[in-house]
Formats: structure tokens, sequence, C-alpha cells
């Protein structure tokens, strides 16, 4: 058997708790050119702390990008799908960027801080390019000109994130935060005081359970990190690495850039159309996706899971009967469900619910079928 | 990292095991260390032929896919079938319940070209430094 090393990680990046996770046994890996812990005690032991009591995460990794000034919204109006003008203060939104032809560039959260003051929480491997982008975009923006009353900032070099995820999250970081974090709904935040340095704590997440990810300068992020596994004992707490990461998000259907959406793919093709609001005025790619909902979609991401053996992984085809009819973007065992389960692109006329398809894996077409998603359905997220 | 004396051993990091003339053959302590949870493995059926490091199997760990190589050549004459349902057992059993296949070998010269446990030790040093 091959068994791939861990390559040269010379000139990859380190968040700030790097030591951290060497010294809790971390395995580490290079992602989006991270050295980043795939596990530590184990991917399905992990899965499992979210989904029965906590798990805690490194994802310093993530990008941070600040929008501020008194354009700071017709920019972002222009330059994401979903409606910034729906948020109050101290409230996020899933959303995205697209490029002209409806591709994404980017699927991210919109925190609003005032009306003139917002972060992005971007994709790692996506964070420069998504920097340059936004940049580029405020010169096409508008007729006129550009949008010059908005200046952007990349901070994702300053910030580190950590997330808390599971039932047990609010009563762990209640003990070390300063706000009552009872009052604060999903997706929204407060800037607050979180073991004894300020931090802006939002309930949001990436596994499908209650939780809360706190941005937090990157000097003071092993104070918190160090303090939240120390407490966290009582709440049985686990160190979580991308693997478990990986699992939690898939068995919700969340998707992962790379995979299961890019440039490649349309907010509408992967199912996100609750997300593009086509009536909140113009924004790029807007009318290349207005032209695909009315002319119909021709493939679709949809959810399956294995009723024969075997293991979906990214890029195995999909067929039916003799006819390929899509690919698989991403597949895992589902350590909550113990079924083998996936999800990838089929064409339209294939993609109802209840449908037999056939993946195929390693050269033998093995049966799935379509089901609905997310894949685990006792999601714990308070709305 | 437990690498019982008396086995054969390969670079591939499986193990084998001679028994009046058959060579059961698992993957090693080390190998089911690094792939992790182990939750799903693929084997030929009893009758087909396999042959000395080629690919005869599949082993898939929740991140994962890899193939199983066999030290040697010949016949497949025996399969753990208790492998599909609770892979797991490789993780926790890998030289013992974990046992893969059993081949009826076809060139017991084979066998020369494999390492010691000693050898494989100082092998698996180097190969994770």
């Amino acid at each position: 058997m091959n068994i791939v090393n861990e390559q040269n990680l010379k000139k990859l990046k380190r968040t700030p708790l790097y030591e951290a996770h060497k010294k809790l046994g971390a395995r580490i890996v290079d992602f989006a050119g991270w050295e980043m812990p795939v596990l530590y005690s184990g991917i399905i032991e992990e899965h499992r702390a979210v989904r029965n009591s906590v798990g805690i995460f490194d994802v310093s990794h993530m990008g941070e990008i600040e929008i501020v000034g008194r354009e700071a919204v017709k920019l972002l109006q222009f330059l994401t799908v979903n409606d910034v003008t729906r948020l109050n203060d101290n409230e996020c939104q899933y959303s995205m960027m697209c490029y002209p032809d409806g591709g994404i560039v980017d699927d991210i959260l919109v925190y609003k801080l005032t009306g003139e003051k917002f972060m992005l929480c971007v994709n790692a491997s996506n964070a420069d390019k998504d920097y340059q982008w936004i940049l580029k975009s405020l010169h096409a923006g508008k007729p006129e000109g550009m949008f010059r009353n908005a200046e952007v900032k990349n901070v994702s070099d300053i910030l580190s994130q950590i997330s808390i995820q599971g039932k047990n999250s609010e009563p762990l970081l209640q003990n070390i935060t300063s706000d009552d974090l009872s009052v604060i709904k999903h997706n929204r935040f407060v800037l607050t005081n979180v073991g004894g340095v300020n931090a802006l704590v939002s309930r949001t997440g990436y596994t499908g359970e209650d939780g809360f990810e706190i941005y937090l300068k990157n000097e003071n992020a092993e104070r918190v990190w160090n303090r939240l596994l120390e407490i966290g004992k009582e709440y049985d707490i686990k160190p979580v690495g991308l693997g478990a990461r990986d699992t939690l998000r898939l068995e919700m259907k969340y998707p992962l850039y790379g995979n299961d959406i890019s440039e490649k793919t349309t907010p509408l093709e992967a199912g996100l159309s609750w997300v593009t609001k086509f009536d909140k005025g113009n924004f790029i790619g807007r009318e290349s996706l207005l032209k695909q909902k009315k002319g119909g979609l021709k493939r679709k991401l949809i959810g399956f899971e294995m009723t024969d053996k075997g293991i979906p992984r990214s890029h195995y085809s999909i067929f039916k009967g003799a006819e390929q009819v899509g690919e698989v973007t991403s597949g895992t065992m589902s350590p909550s469900l113990n079924k083998a389960i996936g999800v990838g692109y089929v064409k339209i006329e294939i993609s109802d619910i209840g449908n037999e398809i056939e993946i195929d894996i390693r050269g033998s077409h093995q049966k799935a079928r379509i089901v609905s998603t997310p894949f685990y359905k006792s999601s714990k997220i308070k709305q | 990292m437990d690498f019982p004396d008396g086995l054969l051993y390969t670079k591939e990091h499986e193990w084998v095991k001679v028994e009046n003339g058959k060579a059961k053959i698992g993957i090693t302590d080390y190998a089911q260390h690094e792939l992790g949870d182990i939750v799903f493995v693929e084997l030929p059926e009893v009758g087909s032929g396999v042959v000395a490091m080629e690919p005869f199997g599949v082993v898939e760990s929740v991140k994962t896919v890899s193939d199983l190589y066999s030290p040697v050549s010949g016949e497949i004459v025996g399969v753990n079938s208790e492998l599909e349902a609770a892979p797991e057992v490789v993780n926790t059993s890998p030289y013992d319940k974990g046992w893969m296949v059993e081949v009826a070998m076809s060139d017991k010269n084979e066998l020369k070209e494999l390492l010691s446990a000693d050898e494989y030790t100082k092998y698996v040093e180097e190969e994770s430094q």
C-alpha cells in the first residue's frame, strides 16, 4: 500500500496555534497553502464529539476582508449575490461573489458591523484571489467610475479564528465571555470580551450544530484556545481537525469551494438560489444567472447515499444505465449515519429525489439513490 | 508501534505470515495508524489470482483510498469476510482479526525479497523522519 507522507511543508503558512496543535499530537497536512491539523485523536471520534458535546477548531487560515466607507453597501450589493440591505448591524449572512458568467468566485459570510463597516469571511484558498477581485470590481462597478468611498483591506494576516461547535458550546464559551450569549441568535454576532481579550463572536458554523466562531487578533489566539480547551474538559471538548470538519459539513451538504462549487458552477446549479436575490438590483453575474434561471437548469447538485458497497469520492463518474450523467464532487463514509454518502452534479432530468443512479467505483458500477438533504437531519441550529 | 517477529514485511506496509505453505496477508500497525479510521476494505474473491507487488484490493479511511499490494504471487484461497461489516478491526487488530487474504503461493522464492521485523522497523523509522 502507498502512504502519502507529509510533503515538504517548509514554505507553507502557519497559524498562531501551530505549536499548540503539535503539543496536542495533531497530524499536520498542507491545506490551501497552510500547515493545518487534519486530525488529533481520529476523525470519527472528533466528528462524534461535535455531534454529541463540543469540538474546538482552529480555522485561522480563513481570510477576512474589511470593507469600510460610505459606499460599502453599494459595493457589496454589486459584488455579492445576497441582499446586504437586509442585514441589521451585528448580523451576518451567507453569500457568494460571482463572475459575470455566473461562475462562483467564492462563498462567503458578510458581517455588518455598522452601516459603513463590513467584514467578509472568505475561504483560505481564495483569500488573495477574492481581495484582487474586489479591488478590480471597485473600478468596474459604476458607469461614472469607481467606488471612491469604499476602502478594502485584507486583514487575513492579523486575525485568527477559533470555532467551537456542538450543543455544549454556549455554556462553555459563556464561562469566559462578558456578553450574554443566549440572546445571540443564529447569524448574529457581538463584539465582546472573551478570556480578557477583544473578539467578534458570531453564532455561525459549518457543522450543522449550534456553535460560535470567534475572531480575534493573532497574538490573543493561543491564550483563548488554551482556556477553552482547559474549561472545555468539563464539557467533553475535543480539538477537531480539518478531516472531521469535512465530514461534518458534508453530512449537512454545505458546499466546499473547489469541490462542490467553483468558477465553473453557478449558485443556481449548486442549489443556492435562496441566497441569490434577483430583486435587489444589479450585481455581478445577475444577467447570466437570470438567463440560466429562465432557460432552465441543465444540471443540479444532488445528494445521494450508496445502496451497494463502496464509498463515493470526488471525481468518480455518475451513471444512469450506460450513460454518464454526472460526476461526484464530494463523498465520504458518514460517521453519524454509518452510510456512504456523496454529492455531485447530475443532469436535471434525473435529479429527482428517490431516483436510482450508479457510481463508477474503480470500474464497477455501484448503485446509489438520490436522497433529500441535509443527510444529517437532527441539526440543532438555534434560529 | 508493534512489528511482530516471525512475520515478513513489504516497503508498502503489508505483512505476511507463512503457515502450512500459505501466506496470510494484512497491513502493518504503522499502516493502520497512518491511515486512521478504516471504513472500507475491498478484497478479491476466493479463486482469483494475485501477482507479487501488484494491487489486489483497496483499503479506505475516512479521507483516503489506498491500494493493497500483494507481497507474493498465487491464488486467493481465503478472504476475511468479517472486514465487510467491521473494517475498523484493521485498526484495532492489524495482525490478528484484521488479516485480509490468504494466498496459495506459486513461487516461494518471492518471500526472500521481503523484510524481516528488524529490517522493516528500521525502514519505518527512516521513512517517518
